[in-house]
Parts: structure tokens; sequence; C-alpha cells
């Protein structure tokens, strides 16, 4: 035989000896990634409570109730919400945090450290935290300040306007400190050569940044776009823990959608539904990826 | 011929062997009994076991619990894996979704007949009851009470705690404190639908109104009148006209009661334990006001059911173990060690415990309890949580918020039944 082992070269061997390690995570997540992700493609086409012996194949009907729900697209519109207000704030804060602390000598490490620490504590602990800083007095920081100032307490969490935003601030808080990282890495991968090439051609500092620094930093731009669109596509730990009894309230104000699917299959036990929202899900996450890709990727 | 018979003689006893040791594994029969992990009844139930065992040789129970939070999960999940235990606690609320699915069996008629269990047991177990059969029988059950601290009522100079809505209301706004921007500090009373508000409006407030909240079949939505929106409106008043309260003050009314910043509280008796450990907390119980004598309450209760995989030897163990955990004895040992209710009126009423200055109140407010027949525990919670936000958060009249609310519930019921 061919593919015995004494007939084989060394490299055919080392390739062998690669594919059976990478065989192990591959098992892993077939058995228990894709197979599950697969079986609510088919979940999403039959009615089923979780406790009945049967599924029931309805077809689409589970996507028909989907568009027709207006507590879908209320939840579609949160969670494009929470990706509109955090990405932005995430992406520039962590960017003028990284370049101005490319810039500093003295104390980077230390800085560096204790704008990651956020980004290493539990997301849980930290939404509880959140939740009792935007208390309403007398308890809550933020009110208790406001007070004091003299403007006059806000309703923050318990407001349908202010809450999306009252917990995208621990989000954005909170996940800078990757950001920042990765930022970091980007701008010190760009050589020196160039920059100082630029100095010596007169360029000011605005000009070094437009025209050198960020069209270079465009891959880690583009990656930390996607990692940080999928993450508050998928917001949940936040929401779950900063809203009462977890349910994204007021009215459905800050439910996202994978709370959304949550408390359909896990509390309503709609699985049907809930696979169809999740199916949902995963295209609009693919869309907006390739998208992302295609724009910012673009070859210059 | 030796050979023979030495060879026949063996041949018996190996017969025999196998046949007695197969009728001693015949004699012992395990059983399974899930329930959610709460300390203390983790720990009674393994006493009791223990006992159980003890007067029942051949059999054995294989006790698990889960984490309280996604209990419910858990036990919907190991339905369609087929792990399930034989004897199950379920809340009441969750029997009508368990038996759309099939996985619960009626109590045998003969060892627990229907009119038994309606002479012995407090009415409100009839939420466990479908067509005609019951499929669970608590041990325990809870209802409301108002929790009151005496410091405050003390510091106000209000001797008793009230009787009468009214006074409910009069002796909230005495003991409302408010800070200079008007912030509330000590509010008269914790107002928190996500607590057991929402109990307490659909059983207490509405009934007081003369309200039936449901048609006898519970299949219609009927608290949708004026006298509805008259209670809905008593409620939200709290809130936004006098102001003594508002929902997520201390973040929920359980810590603005623990913490003594809510002079009143309404909750249940589960609480007892909780606000007994609260060192610095000196609080009294009275049962829930009534208005123009008109006394309601909200019981609801934990119900050992059997699931309907379990057959033969496993049944009839079941049943045995079902009824030594329904006994009048383990109800007695509940409400000491766990604090919760007993469910048969002839533990509960003896004048012992209808005097006891803590559970008293809890008990006499059993005998005009109402246990909602819930069909979806989680969503119609939610619709009387959305009610009263969506009427704070958009200054709807209660009258809009009801037909609202309504509406949303009764669209729930429509689902659940195949409309």
């Amino acid at each position: 035989m061919r593919l015995s082992l004494d007939h084989m070269t060394i490299r055919q061997r080392q390739a062998l000896t690669a594919y059976i390690f990478l065989a192990i995570p591959a098992v892993f997540y077939s058995v228990i990634r894709f197979y599950p992700a697969l079986e609510s493609f088919y979940l999403s086409l039959t009615k089923w409570n979780i406790v009945s012996p049967t599924k029931q194949w309805v077809g689409l009907a589970n996507y028909q109730r989907l568009f027709k729900d207006p507590v879908f697209w209320k939840v579609l519109g949160n969670t494009f919400e929470y990706v509109a207000i955090g990405l932005p704030t995430t992406l520039i804060l962590s960017f003028l945090v990284a370049y101005y602390l490319d810039k500093v000598k003295f104390g980077q490490g230390m800085l560096r450290a204790m704008y990651f620490l956020p980004h290493i504590a539990s997301a849980v602990a930290m939404a509880w935290v959140w939740r009792w800083l935007y208390q309403p007095p007398p308890i809550g920081l933020f009110n208790n300040i406001l007070t004091q100032l003299g403007i006059g307490g806000q309703p923050f969490l318990t407001s349908t306007v202010q809450a999306i935003p009252a917990i995208t601030a621990p989000v954005v808080w909170a996940g800078m400190g990757f950001n920042i990282v990765i930022f970091l890495a980007g701008l010190k991968a760009i050589p020196e050569s160039y920059y100082e090439a630029a100095r010596i051609d007169g360029a000011s500092n605005f000009q070094i940044l437009r025209r050198i620094t960020l069209p270079l930093l465009k891959p880690t731009v583009l990656f930390l776009a996607i990692i940080n669109t999928i993450q508050l596509l998928r917001i949940f730990d936040q929401v779950y823990n900063m809203t009462q009894d977890g349910l994204g309230g007021p009215l459905n104000s800050t439910k996202p959608i994978v709370l959304h699917i949550y408390h359909s299959a896990f509390h309503k036990f709609d699985m049907g539904y809930a696979s169809a929202a999740t199916v949902v899900l995963f295209g609009i996450l693919m869309l907006i990826t390739l998208i992302q890709m295609k724009v910012l990727g673009k070859k210059s | 011929m030796t050979k023979r018979n030495s060879l026949l003689a063996g041949l018996v006893a190996g017969v025999a062997a196998t046949i007695l040791a197969g009728s001693a594994g015949a004699q012992t029969v395990e059983i399974t009994y899930w329930q959610y992990f709460l300390k203390e009844k983790e720990a009674i139930v393994n006493e009791l076991i223990a006992e159980f065992e003890k007067q029942n040789p051949g059999i054995k129970v294989k006790h698990e619990t889960f984490p309280y939070a996604n209990y419910g999960t858990k036990v919907a999940a190991s339905v369609p894996a087929g792990v399930g235990p034989d004897v199950i606690n379920l809340f009441y609320g969750w029997i009508p979704q368990y038996l759309k699915g099939g996985y619960l069996q009626p109590l045998p008629e003969k060892d627990f007949p229907a009119a038994e269990i309606e002479k012995d047991y407090f009415p409100l177990v009839q939420a466990a009851k479908v067509d005609g059969k019951y499929y669970a029988l608590p041990t325990a059950v809870r209802s409301l009470a108002l929790f009151y601290n005496k410091d405050l009522f003390a510091k106000a100079g209000i001797a008793n705690p009230p009787a009468t809505i009214e006074e409910y209301l009069a002796y909230a706004q005495k003991m409302t404190e408010k800070d200079g921007s008007g912030n509330i500090t000590v509010a008269g009373t914790a107002v928190q639908p996500s607590g057991q508000g929402i109990h307490y409006i659909r059983e207490v407030l509405f009934r007081q109104w003369g309200v039936t909240p449901y048609s006898a079949d519970n299949k219609k939505v009927t608290y949708n009148t004026p006298a509805g929106a008259e209670a809905f409106q008593w409620y939200l008043d709290l809130i936004q006209k006098h102001k003594v309260g508002f929902p997520g003050f201390m973040t929920d009314d359980v810590t603005a009661f623990r913490s003594g910043k809510a002079a009143m509280n309404i909750d249940g008796s589960f609480r007892l334990a909780a606000l007994n450990a609260q060192a610095g907390l000196n609080y009294g119980v009275a049962e829930l006001p009534s208005r123009n004598g008109v006394k309601s309450n909200f019981a609801s209760f934990w119900a050992n059911g059997i699931t309907a995989s379990t057959k033969g030897a496993k049944l009839d163990a079941s049943v045995k173990f079902l009824k030594f955990l329904n006994s009048e004895e383990t109800m007695k040992q509940w409400l000491t060690k766990v604090g919760e209710l007993p469910a048969k009126k002839s533990v509960a009423l003896t004048e012992e415990n209808t005097k006891n200055p803590l559970y008293g109140p809890f008990i006499r407010g059993l005998d005009y309890a109402h246990a909602t027949y819930f069909i979806d525990e989680s969503g119609q919670r939610q619709v009387i949580m959305d009610a009263v936000d969506d009427a704070i958060a958009s200054k709807r009249s209660a009258k809009d918020a009801v037909k609202n609310m309504a509406d949303a519930e009764q669209a729930l019921l429509d689902e659940f039944y195949g409309k």
C-alpha cells in the first residue's frame, strides 16, 4: 500500500501528524458547534416546545411569524442601535488612547495594563457595578453627583430612551482595553523610517496621521471593526444583568436579538421561533462581515 | 452416576442462586427525585429520604438538585433526552405547559382521591387540577402579607400596621421621606411590579375592586373593566400621584425593605428566613390590607408530580414516596425547617400557627388566597410589568394600560389554547 507508514516520505509523515493534531479541534467543533448550528436551521422549520416528543414540520411559518412580530423588529432595531452607538465610540476612543499612549515612553506598560484591566474583569460583575452607579438617588453615584451639581437626577436604565446608551457605556469601557492593545500593536508595526522620511519632507503631525498612520492601520481598523460589530450584535451579558429580571426592559427598549432568542427558547420554550431568529441573526452577521471586508479591505 | 448427580446438583444450585440473586435485585427499586437547590430544602429532603428508606426497605431514592435560575430549562431539556426523574418538584404554573408535552401522569385516583384532596388541602391547590385530574400536590404553599418596619412606624408615631388600603396609603404618605431635591430617601412603601407587585395587582387589587381576573375556565381575560382600570389606577397613584415609592428604588423592594429604606413591602412567606437573618431589622408582618371589607391574597406553590415514563414497581415506589412527602408529619417539619406553610388545612390552621406573629398572617391569608392559573408564567408576568412601565413612561391612562394588558394576555391564552 502506498499509504503505509514505511512507504511515506518524511514530508508526508509530517503532514499526516499535522492532520491528526488538527483533526481533534475539527472533530470538536463539528460535534459541539457546527452540528447544533445546522440543527437550528432544521428546528427553525418546525414547531417544537422542547417538552413535546414530536417536532411538527411547519415550513417557513416561523419566519412569517418573525417578520410580523413587532417585538422582533424592535429587538432588531435595538441591536443595531447598540452597534451604531458602540462601534464608533469604541473605535475612536480606543484609537485616541492608543495614539497618545504610543507617544509616551514613561509608564506606558503600567498605563496599558490599567486600560486592559476592565477587559479581563467579569462582564457580569461589571454590569452590576454599573447598574448600581446608575441607580436613582439616594444610592446611585451618577445621580448623586448630578443632583449635587444641580442638574437633577436622570432616569438612565429606567428610561426607554436613555437605557441603551447607558448599557453601551460599560460595553465600550470594558472593550477598550483589548482594542487599545491591538491598535498599539498596529501602530508599532508601522516602520519608524516612514515617519522620519515624512518629517524630513516637512509633514505636519496631522498630515502624518492622515497620510501614513491611518492608511497603514487599515488592516487593524478592519479587524477591530469586524470583531466589535460582531460582539455588539451579540450583546447579551450586560443587558441581562443591567435590566430588571434580565428582561431587556423597560418595555423591551433595551432587548437585543440574542436576549429575545434566549427568552423565546428557554422561557417560552418556543424552539422553532427562536431557531428562526437565530438563523436570521446568523445571516446578518455573515452579511455585515462580508460588506465590511469588501469596503474596508479594498486594496488601495 | 455420581458424576451426573453432582453435575445436576451443581446445576440446581446455580439456578437457585440466580433466582435468589434476581429476586433480591427486584426487591430494591431505585427512584429519582428532582428539585431546585435551596439549602434548607435539600437538607430536609435528605433527612426525609433516610426516614422513608428505613420505613420502606425495598426502595432507594436518588435525590438530585439543580440551581434555581435554570431549573425550568434543565427540566425541560431533560424530557426529550429521556433522562428525567420519576418524582419531580415543579412550580405549579408550569404544569399546563408540561401536560401539553405529555410529561406528567395523573396521580392515581385510588391513592389520591380528588374529593379527599379538596377536603384536606387549601382550595388553591386546584390550580394543579386539569380536566378533573390532579397532576401534582404540594407539601407546602406560600402566600403574601404586608411586611412593616417597626422602627419607622414608631418614628412616625403609628401604633399598628394598616388594616385597610386607605390606612395603607395614609401611613405610606406619612412615612415617606424626601431630600431637598424631592428625591425619595425613605419610601413609605416599596412598589415593585417585578417583585410580588404583579400578583398584588392581579389577584388582590382586582378582586378587591370586585373584578375576577379570568373566566371560570381560565381561557378569557376578564379584568378589562372600569373597575379593573380603577384598581390599576390606585396602584399607579402610589408611584405617580402620591409618590410614596417607585419601582427600582434601592434596586428592588427586597433590598429597600431589608436596608430599612422602605417602611412597608408586600412580599411572600418565603422572605421570612432572609429577613430574620438581617441584623438590625426590626420588622413585623400583617395580613394584606382589605378594601370595603374584601380580603384577597395570592398563593403559589411548588408541587410534586410523577413523570409519564414512570411505570410498574417504580410507579408504586413513587406513589409511596409522594404520599410520604405529603404526610402531615412532613408538613409540620417543613414549616419549622424551611419556613413554608403547610398545604393541608389540618396542619396549617392550628391555634399555634395562626397566632404566630410571623407565620400567622400568611396562614390566615391562605383561606382567601387565589393561585393564578398560569399557562405561560413568564409571559403573563411580563404583561403586567409592561403595563405598569408603559403607563409610567408614556403617561398612559389606567384604562388604556389595562386594555393593552388584557389584549396582550389574551393573545398568550389564545396561543396556548390553540385559537
